[in-house]
Protein backbone atom coordinates (compact mmCIF):
# COMPACT_ATOMS: atom_id res chain seq x y z
CA UNK A 1 0.00 0.00 0.00
CA UNK A 2 1.68 3.15 -1.17
CA UNK A 3 1.04 6.51 0.35
CA UNK A 4 -0.47 7.95 -2.85
CA UNK A 5 -3.23 5.36 -3.12
CA UNK A 6 -3.93 5.82 0.57
CA UNK A 7 -4.34 9.55 0.08
CA UNK A 8 -6.64 9.24 -2.95
CA UNK A 9 -8.90 6.68 -1.27
CA UNK A 10 -9.40 9.01 1.67
CA UNK A 11 -9.92 11.91 -0.71
CA UNK A 12 -12.83 9.94 -2.21
CA UNK A 13 -14.41 9.74 1.23
CA UNK A 14 -14.00 13.50 1.66
CA UNK A 15 -15.64 14.17 -1.72
CA UNK A 16 -18.63 12.03 -0.77
CA UNK A 17 -18.90 13.92 2.51
CA UNK A 18 -18.78 17.23 0.62
CA UNK A 19 -21.71 16.11 -1.56
CA UNK A 20 -23.72 15.35 1.58
CA UNK A 21 -22.77 18.74 3.01
CA UNK A 22 -23.99 20.58 -0.08
CA UNK A 23 -27.29 18.67 -0.04
CA UNK A 24 -27.82 19.78 3.57
CA UNK A 25 -26.61 23.31 2.79
CA UNK A 26 -29.42 23.77 0.26
CA UNK A 27 -31.95 23.02 2.99
CA UNK A 28 -30.09 25.33 5.37
CA UNK A 29 -30.34 28.24 2.92
CA UNK A 30 -33.84 27.61 1.51
CA UNK A 31 -35.59 26.16 4.55
CA UNK A 32 -39.14 27.49 4.93
CA UNK A 33 -38.98 27.68 8.71
CA UNK A 34 -36.39 27.95 11.44
CA UNK A 35 -36.81 24.30 12.45
CA UNK A 36 -35.73 23.21 8.96
CA UNK A 37 -32.58 25.22 9.31
CA UNK A 38 -31.96 23.72 12.74
CA UNK A 39 -32.25 20.17 11.36
CA UNK A 40 -29.95 20.98 8.44
CA UNK A 41 -27.41 22.55 10.79
CA UNK A 42 -27.42 19.41 12.94
CA UNK A 43 -26.73 17.29 9.84
CA UNK A 44 -23.90 19.63 8.78
CA UNK A 45 -22.23 19.46 12.19
CA UNK A 46 -22.34 15.67 12.06
CA UNK A 47 -20.73 15.70 8.60
CA UNK A 48 -18.06 18.09 9.88
CA UNK A 49 -17.24 15.78 12.80
CA UNK A 50 -16.79 12.88 10.37
CA UNK A 51 -14.60 15.03 8.15
CA UNK A 52 -12.43 15.98 11.15
CA UNK A 53 -11.92 12.27 11.81
CA UNK A 54 -10.84 11.70 8.18
CA UNK A 55 -8.44 14.66 8.44
CA UNK A 56 -7.02 13.14 11.62
CA UNK A 57 -6.29 9.93 9.73
CA UNK A 58 -4.77 11.68 6.71
CA UNK A 59 -2.48 13.93 8.74
CA UNK A 60 -1.72 11.15 11.22
CA UNK A 61 -2.14 13.30 14.33
CA UNK A 62 -3.95 12.05 17.38
CA UNK A 63 -4.88 15.54 18.59
CA UNK A 64 -7.62 15.87 15.94
CA UNK A 65 -9.49 13.00 17.60
CA UNK A 66 -9.74 15.15 20.72
CA UNK A 67 -10.92 18.00 18.50
CA UNK A 68 -13.63 15.69 17.15
CA UNK A 69 -14.78 14.84 20.68
CA UNK A 70 -15.00 18.52 21.69
CA UNK A 71 -16.79 19.37 18.43
CA UNK A 72 -19.38 16.64 19.08
CA UNK A 73 -20.00 17.99 22.59
CA UNK A 74 -20.34 21.59 21.38
CA UNK A 75 -22.68 20.65 18.51
CA UNK A 76 -24.92 18.80 20.96
CA UNK A 77 -25.01 21.81 23.28
CA UNK A 78 -25.74 24.11 20.33
CA UNK A 79 -28.66 21.97 19.15
CA UNK A 80 -30.13 21.90 22.67
CA UNK A 81 -29.81 25.68 23.01
CA UNK A 82 -31.43 26.41 19.63
CA UNK A 83 -34.25 23.95 20.39
CA UNK A 84 -34.94 25.54 23.77
CA UNK A 85 -34.97 28.97 22.12
CA UNK A 86 -37.46 27.86 19.45
CA UNK A 87 -39.89 26.40 21.94
CA UNK A 88 -39.78 29.61 23.92
CA UNK A 89 -38.22 28.41 27.14
CA UNK A 90 -34.91 30.21 27.04
CA UNK B 1 -1.60 -9.48 7.73
CA UNK B 2 -4.22 -8.77 10.37
CA UNK B 3 -3.40 -5.06 10.13
CA UNK B 4 -4.07 -5.08 6.39
CA UNK B 5 -7.43 -6.84 6.90
CA UNK B 6 -8.35 -4.28 9.56
CA UNK B 7 -7.27 -1.51 7.19
CA UNK B 8 -9.60 -2.66 4.42
CA UNK B 9 -12.49 -3.18 6.84
CA UNK B 10 -11.98 0.36 8.16
CA UNK B 11 -11.84 1.79 4.65
CA UNK B 12 -15.09 0.03 3.74
CA UNK B 13 -16.67 1.42 6.92
CA UNK B 14 -15.57 4.95 5.95
CA UNK B 15 -17.21 4.61 2.54
CA UNK B 16 -20.38 3.17 4.07
CA UNK B 17 -20.53 6.13 6.47
CA UNK B 18 -20.07 8.63 3.64
CA UNK B 19 -22.87 6.97 1.65
CA UNK B 20 -25.14 7.20 4.69
CA UNK B 21 -24.37 10.92 4.90
CA UNK B 22 -25.39 11.32 1.25
CA UNK B 23 -28.62 9.40 1.94
CA UNK B 24 -29.33 11.73 4.85
CA UNK B 25 -28.73 14.73 2.61
CA UNK B 26 -31.10 13.41 -0.04
CA UNK B 27 -33.75 12.77 2.60
CA UNK B 28 -33.24 16.30 3.92
CA UNK B 29 -33.70 17.64 0.40
CA UNK B 30 -36.70 15.60 -0.75
CA UNK B 31 -38.94 14.97 2.26
CA UNK B 32 -42.10 17.11 2.45
CA UNK B 33 -42.23 18.04 6.13
CA UNK B 34 -40.03 19.11 9.03
CA UNK B 35 -40.72 15.92 10.94
CA UNK B 36 -40.07 13.69 7.94
CA UNK B 37 -36.83 15.53 7.26
CA UNK B 38 -35.82 15.08 10.87
CA UNK B 39 -36.64 11.38 10.65
CA UNK B 40 -34.56 11.04 7.50
CA UNK B 41 -31.54 13.06 8.54
CA UNK B 42 -30.85 12.44 12.22
CA UNK B 43 -30.67 8.65 12.15
CA UNK B 44 -28.63 8.38 8.98
CA UNK B 45 -26.11 11.01 10.05
CA UNK B 46 -25.74 9.36 13.45
CA UNK B 47 -25.07 5.97 11.90
CA UNK B 48 -22.72 7.47 9.33
CA UNK B 49 -20.70 9.33 11.96
CA UNK B 50 -20.41 6.21 14.13
CA UNK B 51 -19.35 4.17 11.11
CA UNK B 52 -16.66 6.66 10.05
CA UNK B 53 -15.23 6.94 13.56
CA UNK B 54 -15.14 3.15 13.96
CA UNK B 55 -13.50 2.85 10.54
CA UNK B 56 -10.74 5.31 11.41
CA UNK B 57 -10.29 3.54 14.72
CA UNK B 58 -9.82 0.25 12.88
CA UNK B 59 -7.37 1.78 10.42
CA UNK B 60 -5.25 3.25 13.22
CA UNK B 61 -5.40 0.61 15.98
CA UNK B 62 -3.86 2.87 18.63
CA UNK B 63 -6.83 5.24 18.39
CA UNK B 64 -9.54 2.65 18.99
CA UNK B 65 -10.15 3.43 22.67
CA UNK B 66 -10.91 7.12 22.16
CA UNK B 67 -12.90 6.27 19.04
CA UNK B 68 -15.11 3.97 21.12
CA UNK B 69 -15.50 6.74 23.70
CA UNK B 70 -16.70 9.14 20.98
CA UNK B 71 -19.08 6.49 19.61
CA UNK B 72 -20.62 5.93 23.05
CA UNK B 73 -21.00 9.70 23.53
CA UNK B 74 -22.73 10.10 20.17
CA UNK B 75 -25.02 7.15 20.84
CA UNK B 76 -26.06 8.79 24.11
CA UNK B 77 -26.54 12.36 22.90
CA UNK B 78 -27.88 12.14 19.33
CA UNK B 79 -31.38 10.82 20.28
CA UNK B 80 -31.63 13.53 22.95
CA UNK B 81 -30.86 16.20 20.37
CA UNK B 82 -33.35 14.76 17.88
CA UNK B 83 -36.06 14.59 20.52
CA UNK B 84 -35.43 18.19 21.55
CA UNK B 85 -35.59 19.31 17.92
CA UNK B 86 -38.90 17.50 17.31
CA UNK B 87 -40.38 18.93 20.50
CA UNK B 88 -39.25 22.45 19.57
CA UNK B 89 -40.70 22.12 16.05
CA UNK B 90 -44.05 20.90 17.42
CA UNK B 91 -44.27 23.53 20.15
CA UNK B 92 -43.40 26.36 17.79
CA UNK B 93 -46.55 25.53 15.84
CA UNK B 94 -45.28 24.11 12.57
CA UNK B 95 -48.17 22.21 10.94
CA UNK B 96 -47.90 18.58 9.96
CA UNK B 97 -47.90 17.43 6.35
CA UNK B 98 -51.41 16.95 4.93
CA UNK B 99 -50.71 13.28 4.21
CA UNK B 100 -50.08 12.47 7.86
CA UNK B 101 -52.28 9.61 9.05
CA UNK B 102 -51.63 9.61 12.80
CA UNK B 103 -50.58 12.14 15.41
CA UNK B 104 -49.87 10.90 18.90
CA UNK B 105 -49.47 14.43 20.26
CA UNK B 106 -53.12 15.21 19.50
CA UNK B 107 -54.39 13.15 22.44
CA UNK B 108 -55.76 15.25 25.35
CA UNK B 109 -53.13 14.18 27.89
CA UNK B 110 -50.24 14.79 25.54
CA UNK B 111 -51.77 18.07 24.38
CA UNK B 112 -51.89 19.22 27.97
CA UNK B 113 -48.22 18.37 28.39
CA UNK B 114 -46.95 19.75 25.11
CA UNK B 115 -49.02 22.86 24.52
CA UNK B 116 -49.82 23.70 28.12
CA UNK B 117 -53.58 23.92 27.60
Amino acid sequence: MTYELDFYLMLGVIILLAVGTFLALYRLLRGPSAADRMVALDAITNVTAGMLMIIAFISGRFIYVDVTLVFAILSFVGVIVVARYLEGGL
Amino acid sequence: MIELILYYIGLALCYIGALFFILGGIGLLRMPDVYNRMQASTKTTTLGLMSIILGVGLMQPYWIIKAIVIIIFIALTAPVGASAMARAAYKSGIPLWEGTVHNDCDAPSCRKEVKGE
